[in-house]
């Protein structure tokens, strides 16, 4: 696997965005999930590539077929990672709050 | 958990908003971000330069604990009290460029107030470095923490 390659990187690509939301509630062969696409069949096999690469898809064998699914777990931690940022500023508000409310009394 | 910070950052885009709601009245809210003293205070940075009103200019420094300075500034562009600062913001010696920071203060009740802060940035990749920094830093002291203990069981 490559290591450079990063999750936040993977959704950054709109094709990816849009591939992620399509096996969001079903599972997908690859096959199914290109005839979504107008992109050259190989540039979408290199965009699930990436994603599986990355853990945000999962593969499962299905006889011939390999079906891809998102996995939810990778999936929660892209949407967690704007938590610490969050909590950073939410820290500094609480800290103005209780600065100032001495402030209040006087 | 109640959140009172709200980030609002849609992917794709080179500006994020963050709102909150204070149990402050509005006046109190505003000084905290134009009193010299109190900045240094909830910053945890000392304030070099604060000339508060429009073409104005700030100047802040923080040390970290190795006793690094880093530096901060800024120009003010417009300036209505109790109601809205904007003004630049540089991080020096980053390549995080420079952003574009719009406050806008409002009262909600007599003892409670709202800030909401749009920030704009030079790129989406320079806002998505941003928005990664504290998260990245959570990573390393994880990173130093697992270090520690493997330290320890030596």
């Amino acid at each position: 696997m490559n290591l450079r390659r990063d999750v936040f990187q993977a959704i950054a690509d709109p094709t990816r965005r849009a591939i992620l939301l399509l096996v969001a509630t079903q599972s997908m062969t690859a096959g199914a999930i290109a005839s979504n696409f107008d992109t050259a069949r190989p540039t979408v096999s290199k965009h699930l590539q990436i994603l599986t690469e990355c853990e945000l898809l999962e593969q499962t064998q299905n006889g011939r077929e390999i079906y891809y699914h998102i996995n939810a777990n990778k999936m929660k931690e892209v949407a967690d990672f704007i938590e610490p940022f969050r909590q950073m500023w939410d820290d500094r508000f609480n800290k103005i709050e209780t600065i100032m409310k001495k402030y209040k009394s006087k | 958990m109640e959140r009172k910070t709200k980030i609002n950052a849609e992917t794709g885009k080179q500006e994020l908003v963050i709102t909150r709601e204070f149990d402050l009245p509005l006046d109190l809210l505003f000084r905290a971000y134009i009193d010299p003293e109190i900045i240094e205070q909830w910053m945890g940075t000392k304030v070099l330069k604060f000339d508060c009103k429009k073409h104005g200019s700030y100047q802040l420094e923080t040390t970290d604990p190795k006793g690094n300075k880093h530096g901060f500034n800024g120009v003010i562009h417009e300036f209505v009290p109790e109601k809205k600062i904007s003004r630049t913001f540089e991080m020096e010696n980053t390549p995080f460029g420079i952003q574009l920071e719009i406050y806008e203060f409002e009262p909600l009740t007599d003892e409670t107030s709202k800030l909401t802060m749009h920030v704009i940035y030079e790129s989406v990749e320079q806002r998505d470095q941003v928005l990664k920094l504290p998260f990245a830093q959570g990573i390393n002291m994880a990173h130093n923490r697992i270090e520690e203990v493997v330290r320890q069981l030596k």
